[in-house]
């Protein structure tokens, strides 16, 4: 049975020039990258030539790169980093109801703690945060804003250089700061086109190893230091550097630039899954038109997420129910978009990547429309 | 210096004339338990159980944390082996029992011998032991009614023993003695205690799980498989069916009242698990209900239950509340994984209204309905085995 994988934003599959280059990494230069001898200087070398193009993709300098472990740790330090040198500022921190979890849990954790105010703007019917939701919370108390730029679940795109707008017309000491794990490499932007100061990227959702992220701090924006050790990083992300992970994000970040990472592709995937999608019974979209096309939420009523997304694996088909990250809870980004209890029990989320095909469709909605066949609805 | 484990194996002792079969029993379901650490002695002796291991490479520790996972053993205690000399008890006591002797302040010294032609008396045997001691470890002083540290000397036929403090066993009888069960295991909170409690009356176990995919995840099952494995750890290895539901299940839902959905089902898991207790050779199913916690645990629902099977059903939690049973799985370490929130095969398809007080006729009016004898063939046909062990 050939699998069909349609849960690009959960993770992808490595591309060939990730693999390659992390075997030649663990093979080759397997030595700590802080050694001086010459094996040393090497790994070295090649982490530091990763760094650089993977700041030239970006738009940005080597110098504000900062590799992590990933998404999460890279969120956290940014957000940890810009509280902890901020909060004397301020008492306020806005973000979005939408965040991944790695950033609102982080932020509500940390305005717990310190007493801070911790305002969630809330997304419309599309799943984005409007421009004037975004100016109207940010005020001159404000010292950490974080919006991501691309939703997990629903693929919508939020306008985050209007914080950066907000910022500055009311004189907030505010660090920006911008998820854009979900935008990486399939959106064009740079952190000059955005505004912000802080930038999270992962290796893994761009056919890249999974360990491995990337944070971007702009030159001379200063970060208290939450995780202590020997200084690695500049002292950022201490800990000896996964180099053989790093090459491998490099590998996959350069492929991006010469693979066929055409969007409007992916629209088209998309429109057409739309198209037949809604030909089908009590199919509903829940990802605007304008969303990331690589995303794209639905609900088949009656028919609970987990079930209908077991009934698909089955068949091969890998799609998931809201996000990878938050199991057998209803999801709070639907839920905040206004969506209906009955059509958030029922969602699956679909992302795509660039080796997905128009026959991966058909068999998705072939199975969708089995499953409607054959499983009992819920009550 | 030689070590032991002595094992004390309380209840067997009242077995009259079968007492050696038991005794062979636990002694074989110790071996079992302990093969992969290395070769070992075993002598019995007068309600106790030596085990000796053959080489020094032997985890002593990690048997004796085993020991306390084995039915059939009320107590036990590493032990150092000594020669039936005074001089040599002395000496042995004074550098076997060092760590807790040190740590101590008070001590107290008994003495048990069962070699009658021992020439000291066992009061003798305390004071000779207590005065060397003393000498020894000047910091300590004797106290009869709570010390911290209780050395016993054993002398014995063959070789004399010295040991601290005995632990508590799991009680019970050896596992085997009891003959065999189906357990039917949901991946709650109540099944794994019943199966656990079950094995601790020497029943061996068989387990089946009944799974319903899609409606039911691969996660449901793998938790059950971790519940097993951790019952294993008593109960040793468990045969385990995992029997494919789904089929069963749509076929009650689409043609039955939905107020009996659970009864039929539950009803139609005995049926399939009366046909696997014959093939594996069990004389019972065990299940974890308990009088009145859910709709199908009615007085009402267990007698429509009951009457799908002629075997005995054994329900150790019958009598038992919510929180004792949980108090138990706590103290099987099922309790943590129980709670993870997977749904199974009695979760998903819960009707609304249950029927507190099913009636036969009634029950059986509604499974005219189906084919029940092809159902349970079916789940029957689309069953898979799977051998738990305990890791």
């Amino acid at each position: 049975m050939r699998s069909i994988y349609l849960d690009n934003s959960a993770t992808t599959a490595p591309c060939e020039q990730a693999v390659a280059a992390v075997l030649n990494s663990l093979t080759n230069t397997y030595a700590n990258p802080s050694s001086l001898y010459s094996i040393g200087v090497e790994a070295n070398r090649m982490m530091e030539q990763s760094r650089e193009n993977i700041a030239k993709f970006l738009g940005c300098s080597a110098e504000e790169i900062f590799f992590t472990s990933g998404g999460t740790e890279a969120n956290n330090i940014a957000l940890q980093g810009a509280f902890y040198a901020g909060y004397r500022n301020g008492n306020k921190v806005v973000t979005t109801a939408t965040e991944h979890p790695s950033v609102l849990n982080t932020l509500k954790e940390l305005c717990r703690k310190h007493s801070a105010e911790l305002v969630e703007i809330t997304p419309d019917a599309t799943g984005a945060v409007s421009k004037e939701k975004i100016f109207e919370a940010i005020d001159d108390k404000t010292f950490l804003v974080s919006i991501m730029l691309v939703n997990n679940e629903v693929g919508a795109i939020n306008p985050v250089a209007q914080a950066r707008t907000a910022i500055a017309r009311k004189n907030s000491p505010a660090l920006l700061h911008s998820d854009c794990v979900q935008a990486f490499g399939k959106l064009k932007f740079s952190p000059k086109t955005l505004g912000v100061d802080l930038l999270t990227v992962s290796g893994h959702k761009v056919h890249g190893p999974k360990g491995v992220g990337a944070l971007y701090v702009k030159k001379g924006v200063r970060l208290s230091p939450t995780v202590f050790g020997g200084g690695q990083e500049k002292g950022i992300r201490p800990g000896t550097q996964a180099t053989a992970f790093i090459d491998g994000f490099s590998a996959a970040v350069s492929a991006l630039r010469d693979e066929n990472t055409d969007v409007e592709r992916i629209c088209e995937l998309r429109d057409y899954a739309v198209e037949k999608l809604s030909a089908l019974d009590d199919v509903f979209i829940n990802s605007s038109p304008d969303a990331l096309p690589y995303i794209l939420n639905i609900s088949v009523l009656g028919y609970r997420s987990e079930v209908m997304l077991r009934f698909l694996s089955g068949r091969g088909v890998f799609v998931s129910s809201g996000s990878a990250c938050s199991k057998g809870k209803r999801s709070y980004v639907l839920t905040s978009m206004g969506v209906s209890p009955a059509r958030i029990d029922s969602a699956l989320r679909i992302s795509f990547s660039r080796y997905s095909q128009k026959s991966d469709i058909d068999a998705l909605v072939e199975g969708i429309a089995q499953g409607q066949a054959n499983l009992l609805k819920s009550k | 210096m030689r070590e032991v484990i002595l094992i004390k194996n309380g209840e067997l002792a009242l077995k009259g004339m079968n007492r050696a079969s038991f005794e062979d029993v636990l002694i074989k379901n110790i071996k079992r338990k302990l093969k992969d650490l290395g070769n070992i002695k075993v002598i019995k002796a007068q309600s106790t159980i030596a085990i000796e291991p053959c080489d020094d490479t032997f985890d002593m520790n990690e048997a004796a944390e085993r020991m306390a996972c084995v039915f059939g053993i009320v107590g036990f205690s590493r032990a150092a082996v000594a020669k039936k000399d005074m001089a040599d008890i002395m000496s042995t006591a004074v550098t076997y029992l060092e760590d807790e002797l040190r740590c101590a302040r008070t001590f107290k010294v008994e003495a048990k011998r069962s070699d009658k032609s021992f020439p000291l008396k066992s009061p003798e045997i305390c004071r000779e032991t207590g005065a060397y001691i003393l000498e020894n470890y000047p910091h300590l002083t004797v106290d009869v009614k709570n010390p911290d540290v209780l050395v016993t000397v054993e002398v014995r036929d063959i070789n004399a023993y010295v040991r601290g403090s005995q632990q508590k066993g799991a009680g019970g009888m050896p596992v085997g003695t009891g003959g065999r069960g189906a357990i039917l295991i949901s991946g709650g909170i109540d099944s794994p205690v019943a199966a656990w409690m079950m094995a601790k009356r020497g029943l061996e176990l068989v387990a089946i799980h009944f799974s319903a995919p899609p409606y039911t995840s691969e996660q449901a099952e793998d938790k059950v498989m971790t519940l097993l494995k951790k019952v294993a750890r008593y109960s040793g290895r468990i045969p385990t069916f995992v029997v494919n539901f789904t089929k069963a299940q749509q076929d009650i839902m689409n043609c039955c009242a939905e107020e009996y959905f659970t009864i039929i089902m539950r009803r139609m898991m005995m049926k399939t698990a009366e046909r696997l207790a014959a093939k594996e050779d069990c004389q019972a199913i065990v299940t974890g209900e308990s009088l009145g916690q859910v709709a199908s645990q009615t007085i009402y629902a267990l007698g429509c239950t009951d009457a799908a099977t002629s075997l005995p059903v054994f329900r150790p939690c019958i009598g038992m509340d919510k929180d004792e049973i949980v108090r138990i799985s706590r103290n099987i370490d099922t309790f943590e994984t129980s709670i993870l929130p997977y749904e199974d095969c009695c979760t998903v398809f819960v009707p609304k209204h249950p029927k507190l007080r099913p009636t036969l006729e009634a029950v059986l009016e509604q499974e005219k309905n189906l084919d029940v004898e092809a159902l349970v063939e079916q789940a029957l046909a689309d069953t898979h085995f799977r051998m738990i062990k305990a890791d």
